[in-house]
């Protein structure tokens, strides 16, 4: 390895970690700072209060796929303050940097912010936040008791944090890519980014990526084997329905990204030739497999909160979902033509015209099956007796945001208007029009959607609409701009400007991004606020079921115990659980049986925490450690398979005893 | 019939109709069948590993006569090696059929036996595989040669990868056998193994096509 350009001096015991390792930026030292006083409180805290036990016995080996997607929320809203944070530092400085001012961020450190921005908002913001949200409900609304591989999806869960881990290292030791949230070679390759910034990149995303697919397959074959009696394909309940879209995409998708950083990976480590600009190597192969990938991930990120919407707007109009089967269709065309599409992110690669034009039209089509989703909504609406309750909200900005961001993206998908606006901040408003205003705004819903079914409270109203109209005003003044700045000519990802006449269009952006922080701190308020008043009658769920709901999810109670249900429910049609209510058959109780679930495990925190040493030692290129760490990742895996005992009975005393306690809590609330 | 009012929802929860409870909850005890949803769950996974694969014989397609000025398949594969290493290949998915069809039978020692065989055949392959390998680098056509020999190298050693991975899966599940017999569980286990070794060689037999014998044409 050592005659590769820009090779580092390295030992054998630390590889090419060494004191210059250590960034020199003031601003980083006083991030560092603030996090490890931060840490220290966080973790005094855990000590004094003696949690320690707790959170590892009840939560970090837990198989429950309730607690692990609850984890995965926690993850992403942790990573998704760290990715906005980011963003801030970007509009601050491209209003800053005008008229022979360089702003505050030298290039090096601007270009880690807008890698690590991208970076961290899919992988590690949006793509948590959606698994953790199909782990908690598919289960749930197919009457299971459990996923598939329980113990697979502690295991993933655990390799999303390790990337995670990964990723944020990068601030405080070394350096992050300064490439793109893709990380296009010849770029990425060793003779222009010689230091760890992109090895970090690598290997976050691939220890991530495990967790990814596996938790992918996972849920896929749950939803295919775990059904409840009576739940036919066209009775799932639409979000398990877009879940299961969003799965097969993962599994169709996400190998390629793993082969393609693999790629990448041997370039950079063994000398390959695959993206090099020499020994005949092709870079554009890189683009073409990564965006194989990434066109289905926007959709991975989008069809479970499509499914989010449907649920709310038909719960809070109270009406069935309009057009069902024309949803699923819908869901499973823009599945398949999510495939067909990923050429139109890069048009001026030079295709040609037929094949721009093939790639131009397949994306013009997809907006057909949007556009019907868009009118079963509206549909569904008409006629119905609408409360505008949060999610109902979030879901209105949605339809009107995501249809804005929807049209210019049709727009784009012409190749010769995209060849004017190819890589321009018009493009960026564009997904962001369609990522915040789609995917954020039905995390959201779903929050406050399904929040009192995981905690047994609601949500503060007040709160949630100051973070609901700070995020939707600050949306809109921050994006819009961007389009305009686009159309001027504005290139992404610049640092400095010299035309004064885009300075007012950044002001207005940095404005917006301001109101949206506001808009976080409310969001993050609500939650202090409700947890501190969480046994307010008021904002108490007691019967299950807060909203009138319609699927299974509300038949059981918030939060639901361990094994979600006590008996097997049954459909026989659409929407079960309103079927239920109407004829009677809320609440069963009768004779318990003992329940069949599988036990905790530490394996998956072992294994994820010595997959990412790894990681570490292969970006630092601590080979010793690097051999060391994989061999004890086969080794513990193995022994894991010598452990034949991985279940458990909960003994019909403890559900009865539940029961017991829910039958109480029902009859105090019905005041009978 | 209904007795749901919104104006008191909890109210619906305390009168129940037993007919329709009945219909909507399955009070009997049953569980899940244990391992139930495993074959599909692999099937799904060797399916997600066959599009790792794909992305490499696309790669091979697209860069696999990007030579370089260096040398192309005809002056460096030897194919009669390749025809011996195909052979071992094949007759280890043959074995570890024998091995399922002894384990069906119940016969755990003709089991280990044929498993012990199909590792045989398997670490020849790899014998051979590294074999060749070491003698292109010595020839000077190692992967950083040209693209052409990057794709080549990388797919045949991601297929050789899987092989070692699945020999020692292969011995762990010998001494599990061997350890706790032929159990539901370990029948599962060779379930999987058994279709991760005939993936193998499907994935062989797509290599030894589009890069040995279309190469010589």
């Amino acid at each position: 390895m050592a005659d590769v350009p820009g090779a580092q001096p390295t030992t054998f015991l630390l590889g090419r970690l060494n004191w210059d390792a250590i960034p020199k930026d003031p601003i980083i030292w006083v991030t560092f700072a603030a996090v490890v006083l931060g840490g220290i409180v966080v973790l005094g805290a855990l000590t004094k209060y003696r949690l320690w036990g707790y959170l590892w016995k009840e939560w970090f080996t837990s198989v429950d796929h309730k607690k692990i997607g609850i984890m995965y929320i926690a993850l992403a809203l942790v990573m998704f303050v760290r990715g906005f944070a980011d963003a801030l530092m970007m509009r601050l400085q491209q209003v800053w940097a005008f008229n022979g001012s360089e702003g505050y961020l030298n290039s090096h450190h601007y270009d880690q912010v807008f890698t690590a921005h991208g970076v961290i908002m899919i992988f590690f913001v949006a793509m948590p936040f959606i698994t953790g949200l199909m782990n908690y409900l598919v289960p749930l609304q197919i009457g299971a008791r459990d996923v598939s591989f329980p113990f697979l999806n502690n295991f993933s869960f655990w390799m999303t944090v390790g990337g995670a881990v990964i990723t944020m290292a990068s601030l405080f030791i070394g350096e992050f890519a300064q490439t793109g949230w893709l990380a296009f070679p010849p770029l990425s390759g060793l003779q222009s980014s010689p230091y760890v910034g992109v090895d970090y990149y690598i290997w976050g995303l691939q220890v991530a990526g495990v967790g990814t697919t596996l938790s992918g397959i996972n849920l896929l074959v749950t939803i295919l084997k775990m059904r409840a009696p009576g739940m036919t394909m066209m009775r799932l309940p639409i979000f398990t329905w877009t879940s299961l879209c969003a799965n097969v995409l993962i599994v169709a998708s996400f190998p390629v990204l793993t082969m393609t950083l693999i790629l990448l990976t041997l370039d950079r480590y063994l000398g390959t030739a695959f993206f090099t600009n020499e020994a005949g190597g092709n870079s554009m192969m890189y683009v073409n497999l990564i965006w194989i990938w990434g066109h289905p991930e926007v959709y991975i990120l989008i069809l479970p909160l499509f499914g989010v919407f449907s649920e709310v707007t038909s719960t809070f109009s109270g009406k069935r979902l309009f057009g069902y089967s024309s949803m699923v269709y819908a869901t499973v065309c823009i599945t398949i033509l999510s495939y067909v599409v990923w050429l139109h992110h890069f048009f001026t690669m030079g295709s040609g015209a037929s094949v721009n034009a093939f790639f131009g039209i397949t994306t013009m089509i997809i907006s057909i099956p949007t556009g019907a989703k868009l009118f079963n909504w509206l549909f569904t609406m008409y006629k119905g007796r609408i409360r505008y309750e949060l999610p109902m909200m979030w879901t209105l900005a949605f339809m009107l945001t995501f249809t804005v961001g929807g049209m210019t993206g049709v727009l784009l998908a012409v190749p010769p208007a995209d060849f004017v606006l190819h890589n321009s901040l018009f493009l960026v408003a564009h997904f962001h029009n369609v990522i915040i205003g789609g995917v954020l705004f039905g995390l959201f819903a779903a929050i406050n959607f399904w929040w009192p079914k995981a905690f047994g409270f609601r949500l503060n109203v007040f709160w949630g609409k100051v973070s609901f109209w700070f995020w939707v005003v600050g949306f809109w003044m921050a994006f819009m701009p961007l389009y305009v700045l686009g159309l001027m000519g504005v290139t992404r990802r610049l640092r400095v400007f010299e035309d004064p006449s885009y300075q007012i269009w950044f002001g207005v952006a940095a404005f917006g991004a301001v109101l949206i922080a506001v808009g976080i701190a409310a969001m993050f308020v609500q939650f202090g606020v409700s947890i501190w008043k969480r046994n307010d009658p008021a904002m108490r769920d007691e019967t299950g079921d807060p909203w009138d709901g319609r699927t299974l999810e509300w038949a059981t109670s918030s939060p639901p115990p361990d094994y979600n249900f006590a008996f097997t429910p049954v459909s026989h049609g659409l929407d079960t659980w309103w079927d239920m209510k109407r004829e009677g058959a809320a609440r069963p109780v009768g004779k318990y049986h003992a329940i069949h679930m599988p036990k905790n495990t530490g394996t998956g925190v072992v294994l994820s925490a010595i997959a990412t040493v790894f990681g570490m030692a292969m970006i630092w290129y601590i080979w010793w450690l690097a051999v060391l760490s994989f061999a004890g990742l086969v080794v513990v895996a193995i022994w894991h398979t010598f452990n034949y005992n991985r279940d458990f009975y909960i003994p019909v005393t403890e559900i009865e005893a539940k029961e017991a306690a829910r039958t109480k809590q029902l009859q105090a609330a019905a005041g009978v | 019939m209904s007795v749901f009012s919104p104006a008191n929802p909890a109210a619906l929860y305390a009168e129940n109709n037993p007919e329709a409870v009945a219909k909507y909850w399955d009070q009997s005890e049953h569980h899940p069948e244990e391992g139930a949803s495993t074959p599909l769950g692999f099937w799904v996974y060797l399916m997600s590993d066959c599009l790792m694969f794909a992305v490499l014989f696309a790669v091979y397609g697209v860069l696999g006569t990007s030579y370089a000025a260096g040398p192309g398949p005809k002056a460096l594969f030897d194919l009669n090696l390749v025809a011996i290493n195909t052979a071992m290949l094949l007759f280890s998915s043959i074995t570890f059929g024998f091995a399922m069809l002894a384990m069906y039978a119940g016969q755990k020692g003709k089991t280990l036996g044929w498993l012990f065989v199909t590792l045989l055949f398997g670490l020849a392959f790899l014998g051979i595989e590294l074999y060749e390998f070491y003698h292109l680098i010595q020839e000077g056509a190692g992967p950083g040669r040209s693209a052409f020999l990057s794709s080549f190298f990388v797919l045949v050693g991601t297929h050789g990868l899987h092989v070692t991975f699945g020999s020692i899966w292969l011995i762990t599940l010998m001494v599990q056998l061997a350890q706790k017999g032929i159990t539901v569980a370990n029948i599962r286990r060779m379930n999987c193994l058994s279709m991760f070794w005939h993936f193998l060689d499907v994935i062989w037999i797509g290599v030894f096509t589009f890069v040995y014998l279309l190469g010589m044409i």
